[in-house]
């Protein structure tokens, strides 16, 4: 034990007096990422800090899910704080089953949060969500392959010359894919990447009567245009590839490109973890001229539902987890590049942090998202790669399911697109829209 | 013996089914060598059967990230316990389908085993907010009771199966004999039954252990079993094989040795009357 | 032989399995039922009304309901049929005498202690992945392209891996039964030179098939509610969606009680199809 730590521990056994009375434990649903297993080691901090002690709830993105809508729709009151997203924390703001985070301390600085995500968590203004940490998608690609290739990535790319290069890095014979996307099912997995891809081909889920817009020339492109490339220079089974299948072939040397969530920065440049760690380079997610990129918004979040007995213990853990203390406590402890990103203007603005590769790159490609304005064409919907709607995700998981078949080859694209307009207009109309 | 055999056969029997035996294991020998690699040595190519460098880092980094021991202690008890339970409630059940059959009695073992049919999902909703009015959720209580009446239809007609073939004449001694009914299945009946009794539990101590639906949604932190560990390293991020093959193993070490431990007494009544 | 004060003493016994089975099967069943008829929404704010039967026919005109019902079918069939054949074949087997009959019976079972979640996750990330999987590593060491399993070959995928849960099940209750055959009755078959093919057609088929109508009757029940195993290898995509994924998918991903109560409702009328179905075929068998 270091010194520091021992006073620390030390003046908290002092405080812990004070606190003990008002001492409880508080349950925490969250998911399995790095980052918040990360914060679970730092648990002790929290509790030497407040005397509040934490039991964890730690889960598969989509079991957490399933676990925390099913848990707050019945009101079951099995957790304190739930780990949620920018697609659930509006609906279940506006439905009143969340506790409001507006009056957080003046420590905390909530002014520093950034606006992208503060406006992605908010419903009607009021914040109920604080964003633990937040990313958008860019591309991350080998620089040492896209040398070779004789290629220069630019700092903005266009969807042509991601395909052109894609082409040229692939190299069948040394396992060696252009380009690795999500093609699998799934409305967080393929259903976002697609999403977030058919905004910059002027593709939209719904027009501003709430009608399904599948069978328009805009999705037709888009989902063409992700095959031939994917095809071309994809790897084998893309269309069962989700993020952490595409970490593992990029982190082994196998994708010369991936378009992902700006969060797996700090893995692939790991030495740890990563053979091409020193070989990565990062561009804004690419475009085709028409005014919206491909990259999405998303944040994942701290909520507290409404009805738990313990709301000012849950308050204090999210102010120390979203907080600038704690991003210095991991930065003190792991290094600049292993802090929870995305998430404060005060990170980026810290020539320490600035000297992490993918710091810019990340800010810049979260500044560029809109949620509020997502497609080329209007839209009555919130959110990038989503529509913030409940019926959104029923949907979404049923059309990627499509796409997925399309993207193996077992229907056409035509026949992929039609179902999806099919299935979207009958959930659209069995939800009275 | 009757029937003789030469050594020469012996030898191929012997070889086939080995091969057999191993083929099938093998996904679980795979994934208990696979848990002491590195990462990277986890998916290299061509795959390293023995030669890598054994490590215990991924039981290490799997320890650290969760509490094992109370994930197995709540999986012991609510496998153990829903079990014994359900043994309780099943053997008079059993005991008068065998021994005071009615015209109904196949219909009404049917109708249990019916039950079984229901989609566990189809039913979550209902549930949750029944466990919710009994305050049982997250508790090894309202688990213990689910598993119990989930494995209950496969227990009675374990049970039953089994009784019947226990010759009814020794009952009747004991009934001259002047022995109470309960004293005739305490006493009687029980200890002739006991190899079918331990089947039964181990046969339904497995299938409450490997219950992966409502232990995983019925509980959060206090009764979460092992099924609910495993649900924390399905698809972390990054290489991960190593350590879901810790963690793995881990799960389904236990059931496993206490399996092959058993392994004599779960056959022996494992027949559900399917023998004359 | 039963009295009648035994007969009550009988159902007195019989009382606490039944009435607890009774209530397991009646509150959710009533509520199922109940629900299936609201227009239940969570997500919306709860119970939006009287539904009428628009949920039963929104779920059964949807275009993913009959495929669900083949894909049902296709797993639990292809699962029972691989299961017992290998299962009699395996059973013969280890049947006859060998050095380690324990330790190869112990290496037979081992699979049955296996949790769904951690079989499905083994098999489609170290065996079936068509990158790293072990079974594109040996592809690819004699020189083949990789088959990408989970994609051209959805449904082998899954019942590979349920068959290799369920193969230990069946071919333990199925040894049983052949060892409880009678040797004198085989000697005496041997003796009057009947070739192998038919004693195993006249005598061990028909003294197994009490056995065989247990297997298929526990792992009908057991199959029809594979979840796991699909949930992690191809997440509901090619055609392997079953119904119970798909009542998953409704209740769970879209939100809609009611509309996955129906469904609900559906794969109980499959599941009692499939039942009475069994019981013509083979109840007949069941000594009850």
């Amino acid at each position: 034990m270091t010194f520091t730590t021992r006073t620390l521990m030390g003046a908290c056994a002092i405080s812990a007096f004070s606190a003990a009375a008002f001492a409880e434990t508080i349950t925490i649903a969250t998911v399995n990422n790095g980052d918040m297993i990360r914060m679970q080691s730092y648990t002790d901090a929290f509790t030497a800090k407040t005397g509040h002690t934490v039991e964890w709830v730690t889960l598969e993105e989509n079991v957490l899910r399933q676990r925390v809508t099913t848990d707050i729709t019945a009101k079951g009151g099995q957790f304190d704080i739930m780990t949620i997203g920018m697609y659930e924390t509006p609906i279940w703001g506006k439905n009143g089953w969340l506790v409001p985070l507006n009056d957080l301390s003046a420590d905390y600085d909530a002014a520093d949060i950034l606006p992208a995500m503060a406006g992605g968590l908010s419903y009607d203004g009021t914040l109920f969500a604080a964003p633990f940490y937040g990313e958008s998608s860019m591309v991350m690609y080998r620089t040492d392959l896209m040398e070779k290739a004789g290629l220069t990535m630019p700092e903005a790319p266009t969807w042509d010359f991601i395909r052109e290069a894609a082409a040229k890095m692939t190299d069948r014979a040394t396992e060696t894919n252009g380009i690795c996307l999500r093609g699998k099912a799934g409305w967080g997995e393929g259903g976002a990447v697609i999403t977030a891809m058919s905004n910059s081909f002027g593709a939209r889920w719904f027009d501003m009567d709430w009608k399904p817009q599948f069978d328009s020339a805009e999705w037709a492109n888009t989902i063409t245009f992700f095959k031939g490339m994917m095809d071309e220079s994809g790897p084998t089974g893309y269309a069962t590839n989700g993020f952490n299948e595409n970490l593992s072939l990029f982190q082994q040397g196998k994708c010369g490109m991936w378009i992902d969530a700006t969060v797996a920065a700090s893995f692939v440049t790991n030495a740890k973890d990563s053979t091409v760690a020193d070989k990565v380079g990062f561009a804004l997610a690419p475009d085709n001229g028409l005014g919206k990129r491909s990259n999405w918004l998303w944040a994942w979040a701290l909520a507290i539902p409404a009805g738990t007995q313990k709301v000012d213990a849950a308050k204090s853990f999210i102010e120390w987890a979203t907080s600038k203390e704690y991003i210095d406590l991991v930065a003190a402890k792991e290094g600049w590049a292993n802090v929870p990103p995305g998430a404060r203007q005060s990170l980026y603005d810290n020539p320490e942090y600035q000297k992490v590769p993918f710091a810019k790159m990340t800010l810049d490609s979260i500044l560029s998202a809109n949620p509020n304005e997502p497609t080329v064409q209007p839209v009555p919907y919130v959110g990038v790669q989503f529509a913030a709607i409940p019926e959104f995700a029923g949907i979404a998981t049923d059309v990627s399911q499509e796409f997925a078949a399309a993207y193996a080859g077992q229907q056409t694209v035509e026949e992929a697109l039609a179902k999806a307009q099919a299935i979207a207009t009958d959930a659209m109309e069995a939800a009275g829209y | 013996m009757a029937r003789s055999i030469t050594a020469r056969r012996k030898t191929i029997n012997t070889a086939i089914a080995w091969s057999i035996g191993l083929l099938i294991f093998f996904p679980i020998l795979w994934t208990i060598l696979t848990s002491f690699k590195s990462e990277a040595d986890a998916i290299a190519f061509p795959p390293k059967f023995l030669f890598f460098d054994w490590t215990l880092e991924n039981y290490a980094v799997v320890q650290e990230r969760s509490d094992y021991t109370r994930y197995l202690w709540n999986s012991i008890i609510i496998a153990g316990l829903s079990t014994l339970i359900g043994v309780i409630i099943a053997i008079p059940a059993a005991w008068s389908m065998a021994f005071v059959p009615s015209r109904h009695t196949k219909d009404i073992l049917l109708w249990m085993l019916s039950t079984k049919m229901l989609p566990a999902v189809g039913v979550l909703y209902p549930m949750y907010l029944i466990f919710i009015k009994l305050g049982l959720l997250d508790t090894r209580t309202g688990l213990v009771m689910v598993l119990m009446l989930i494995n209950l239809p496969i227990i009675v007609w374990m049970l039953y199966t089994y009784f019947k073939e226990i010759p009814g004449e020794i009952l009747e001694a004991a009934r001259m004999d002047g022995a109470s009914l309960p004293k005739e299945i305490i006493y009687v009946l029980t200890p002739m039954a006991v190899p079918g009794i331990a089947s039964t539990l181990l046969l339904n101590f497995i299938l409450a252990w490997n219950e992966a639906f409502w232990t995983l949604n019925l509980t959060a932190a206090k009764a979460a079993p092992l099924t609910a560990f495993i649900a924390s390293y399905s698809s972390p991020e990054g290489l991960f094989y190593a350590k879901l093959s810790a963690a793995s193993t881990m799960a389904i070490a236990p059931i496993l040795i206490m399996g092959w431990f058993s392994q004599k007494q779960l056959v022996r009544g494992l027949t559900f009357g399917a023998v004359k | 032989m039963a009295t009648k004060a035994s007969r009550t003493a009988a159902r007195m016994m019989m009382a606490p399995a039944v009435i607890v089975l009774l209530g397991w099967m009646l509150v959710p069943l009533i509520m199922t039922l109940w629900f299936s008829f609201r227009n239940y929404l969570p997500l919306r704010g709860g119970d939006l009304g009287f539904a009428g039967f628009d949920n039963y026919v929104r779920f059964i005109t949807s275009s993913a309901f009959w495929p669900a019902v083949l894909a049902t079918l296709t797993i639990v069939l292809g699962t029972l049929i691989i299961t017992v054949v290998l299962g009699v074949l395996l059973a013969l087997l280890l049947d006859q005498p060998m050095w380690g009959q324990g330790i190869v019976r112990i290496l037979v079972i081992a699979p049955f202690f296996v949790m769904p979640t951690v079989s499905g996750l083994v098999w489609k990330n170290m065996f079936l992945d068509s990158v790293n999987g072990l079974f594109a590593h040996a592809a690819r060491a004699i020189g083949v392209t990789p088959v990408e399993w989970i994609i051209e070959a959805p449904f082998f995928s899954i019942i590979l891996i349920t068959s290799w849960t369920w193969l230990p099940f069946a071919t333990l209750i199925l040894l049983t039964a052949i060892q409880s055959l009678d040797s004198e009755q085989l000697d005496a078959a041997e003796m009057d030179g009947a070739p192998k093919i038919k004693r195993f057609w006249y005598i061990i088929v028909p003294h197994m098939s009490r056995a065989i109508t247990v297997v298929i009757l526990i792992q009908t029940i057991f199959l029809l509610s594979v979840f796991a195993e699909i949930f992690v290898t191809t997440a509901g995509a090619f055609g392997s969606k079953t119904l119970t994924y798909l009542i998953y998918q409704r209740v769970l991903e879209s939100q809609n009680i009611g509309l996955g109560s129906a469904g609900g409702v559906y794969a109980i009328i499959l599941a009692n199809i499939v039942a009475v179905f069994l019981m013509r075929i083979v109840g007949k068998n069941l000594d009850a």
